[in-house]
């Protein structure tokens, strides 16, 4: 199609001239969504282990609610973290809204489900395997979680990797609570929306190739430094 | 205050020895952002008085939901009706009328409904439902929408079947289904011309003064909200009803066509 | 100490979902010296095994140590049937558990180095342990046991998968290991090894303690019908 090609030609074009707004919002999508990462992830990842490694009588129940709050639409969680953060709202003294930390705690709420979740299926492979050797060796309960994240550090990258996927191409609830304002809050996938809307079909694709790059960058940037790190130690 | 802030005061006041850049959010509807005037009044704002405006683009609706929250400092809206009942609800402290642009109907070039033939905007929608011709609605409950249904009521047409697709979107987006379907569309003229996926669309109706699109300042009432910022609200008001915001409205075109006529009382 | 009993059990019984796999066995152990479990597949061994390492819960009975050095699990060693293979260079794997009794890493490290030594690991204790053979795996595992330089050493038919080079190779570690004071109990179906290796001898059937010998006696004069049968191959289940 022929807007497939102009749109990757603008791409092109954008890259190469390193455009200033494009680098602005090149560089804010990646410090949110990283940022959302990371904090999910130090939620997220020993919440899975911890759900794979103990057997308590709300454990089905607290895995229930991941798999259901994984389905939740961003704009939902974004109306809610709205309601929450406006200044009506009980953290509104905060003065937050329309901030990129606030587009950090959407996101944080929207991956935290899938990272804990996808972490709690490795977790729990890994669990079966070191089972009988953890309780021989009498690991306590947390020498057992540390141990599990740490063998497991492979398959939880890819956890937080779905994580960021899932931020860095969301816009639903950073729409609402970022609010897409002009040099403050607009990140890759908010402009999109935007040129979608004037339809700037061209430039809205363009953005979209830029997005897509930038995804393949982190993954093959993460995986490029664990592999390194295995060189040494494995 | 403690001597912190004052020291961080201090440190701030020598590195900007200029008018310090301040920030005003202001809530403006999506037709205000399309049609491109944002980008030329904005710079001239930061330069004259030193505010940073910073836009959210929003529907009429949600626009007054900001503004009630306390969220912005001031809405720039279209919708006379919603305005004044926002008022008297004690959200805002007053509305001034900057000025206006009007609405177009966009169909397909040859107008096979021939709403073009119409004498009034009702007669124009009376031909496109005597046709069911395809016709897209926003749906969002914005300025626009509100518009377009007090337009259907004056034709005394109740929009309603398999011809009369209510999209739930923005501007841009019902444009955009407009143009994939064919379709008739009712749209503000800036968005229409800035609209860069036009197919075989074009102008069919215009003129009537019924279109007639007043936008109006309002800002937030900082009696409700004291952290709201009524001091920059009040300076830009004065701006936009100044000589110099009138000659930037008045001389901005798209392809040659005046958009917006400015109408405040100075 | 000689004649005195370091480990009773009384009607130690296992139940998992409604089948009976052990018991009530009643036994005593004294002296030193490696202890086979013999018994046809299904008997109850690694149950027995597991139950006596504390990591099998009991139904009924109790297990007591005499010496409360001896009960303390982590004077305990065990070696699976399927070695356990962490995630980590063969080192760290054998290092690991002294890592979880604090020691740094260089310190862990070195005592690993030389438990890898003592069972003759002679591979690059750098790479994956899930590229050693299983010959290599199991002395991985043997080394991750005696790393902690237990009292009490568990071995769950630790040949059961192997050559006869590296069964061989196993034996020889095992009786330096008995050399150095370690109680051995150790299962396995074969009867070769535990003639060459047994000081006494515990028979099990069906969950139950059949015979027990204070050497190898059952090997030349079974007091049951069931070790004889059991000795001329015909029980294998």
């Amino acid at each position: 199609m022929n807007s497939i090609g102009e749109g990757l030609w603008q791409a092109a074009q954008l890259i190469v001239q390193l455009d200033s707004d494009l680098v602005e919002i090149t560089s804010l999508s990646l410090r949110v969504s990283l940022g959302a990462t990371i904090v999910a992830s130090a939620i997220g990842l020993p919440l899975g282990a911890w759900l794979a490694v103990n057997r308590f009588p709300a454990r089905r129940l607290v895995i229930a609610l991941l798999n259901a709050l994984m389905g939740l639409p961003p704009v939902v969680v974004g109306l809610m973290v709205y309601v929450i953060f406006s200044r009506s709202g009980p953290l509104g003294v905060l003065g937050l809204l329309f901030t990129p930390t606030v587009m950090v705690i959407a996101q944080v709420v929207i991956i935290t489900p899938i990272i804990a979740s996808v972490a709690h299926q490795a977790i729990r492979e890994l669990w079966a395997d070191y089972h009988d050797l953890l309780i021989s060796l009498q690991a306590t309960r947390w020498q057992r979680i540390r141990t599990l994240l740490w063998d497991g550090r492979r398959a939880l990258m890819t956890a937080s990797l779905a994580g960021f996927g899932r931020a860095i191409g969301e816009v639903g609830a950073i729409m609402i609570v970022g609010g897409n304002i002009d040099h403050a809050t607009r990140v890759l996938t908010t402009a999109i929306a935007l040129e979608t809307g004037k339809g700037e079909f061209e430039m809205a694709l363009a953005l979209g190739f830029v997005l897509i790059g930038l995804a393949i960058a982190v993954n093959l940037a993460l995986h490029f430094l664990s592999r390194t790190e295995r060189g040494a130690r494995w | 205050m403690n001597f912190k802030t004052l020291l961080l005061g201090a440190v701030a006041a020598v590195i900007s020895t200029a008018a310090m850049a301040e920030d005003l959010k202001m809530a403006v509807t999506t037709s205000f952002a399309n049609s491109g005037l944002a980008e030329v009044l904005l710079p001239k704002v930061a330069e004259d008085t030193g505010i940073n405006v910073q836009l959210l683009i929003v529907g009429t609706g949600q626009a007054l939901a900001l503004g009630e929250a306390g969220d912005v400092d001031a809405v720039l809206v279209h919708s006379k009706a919603a305005e004044e009942k926002w008022l008297a609800a004690g959200n805002g402290t007053h509305r001034r009328e900057i000025m206006y642009n009007d609405f177009v109907f966009i169909g397909p070039k040859e107008d096979p409904a021939k709403a073009g033939a119409a004498e009034a905007a009702t007669g124009a929608l009376q031909a496109i439902a005597s046709q069911e011709a395809p016709f897209v609605s926003r749906g969002d409950d914005s300025g626009t929408h509100k518009m377009e249904l007090r337009l259907w009521q004056a034709a005394g047409v109740e929009p309603a079947g398999d011809w009369y697709r209510a999209v739930g979107q923005g501007m841009g987006a019902a444009l955009n289904t407009a143009s994939g379907m064919n379709a008739y569309i009712m749209s503000d003229r800036a968005s229409w011309l800035k609209f860069a996926n036009k197919g075989d669309l074009g102008i069919v109706f215009e003129g009537d003064p019924v279109l007639f699109n007043q936008y109006a300042f309002l800002p937030v009432n900082p009696e409700k909200h004291p952290h709201v910022r009524n001091d920059l609200a009040m300076q830009l008001e004065d701006w936009l009803v100044s000589d110099t915001a009138k000659e930037l409205i008045n001389g901005y075109t798209i392809d040659g066509q005046t958009l917006f006529v400015f109408n405040a009382e100075q | 100490m000689v004649g005195a009993h370091w480990l009773t059990l009384t009607d130690v019984t296992v139940r998992r979902r409604g089948k009976t796999l052990l018991g009530p066995v009643s036994f005593a152990l004294n002296g030193s010296g490696l202890t086979i479990l013999m018994g046809p597949n299904g008997a109850g061994k690694t149950t027995l095994l597991r139950a006596i390492h504390g990591i099998e819960r009991l139904n009924d009975g109790r297990i007591e140590w005499h010496d409360p050095q001896d009960a303390d699990g982590r004077a305990q060693g065990f070696v699976f049937q399927q070695p356990v293979l962490m995630r980590r260079s063969v080192l760290d794997c054998i290092a690991y558990p002294l890592r979880l009794d604090g020691q740094s890493a260089v310190q862990a490290r070195e005592a690993a180095r030389a438990a890898a030594d003592e069972v003759q690991l002679r591979v690059n204790l750098d790479q994956p342990v899930f590229l050693l053979s299983g010959g290599e795996k199991q002395k991985m595992a043997l080394a991750r046991a005696l790393v902690r330089a237990p009292r009490i050493l568990f071995l769950d038919e630790p040949c059961a998968n192997l050559d006869g080079h590296a069964i061989i190779e196993i034996e020889e570690i095992l009786n330096r290991v008995r050399a150095g004071g370690t109680r051995i109990l150790m299962s396995t179906h074969d009867q070769g090894q535990a003639r060459r290796l047994a000081d006494s001898v515990l028979f099990l059937h069906k969950g139950q303690l059949v015979e027990q010998t204070e050497g190898r006696e059952f090997f030349s004069t079974p007091r049951t019908e069931a070790g004889r049968a059991f000795l001329k191959g015909e029980i294998l289940l």
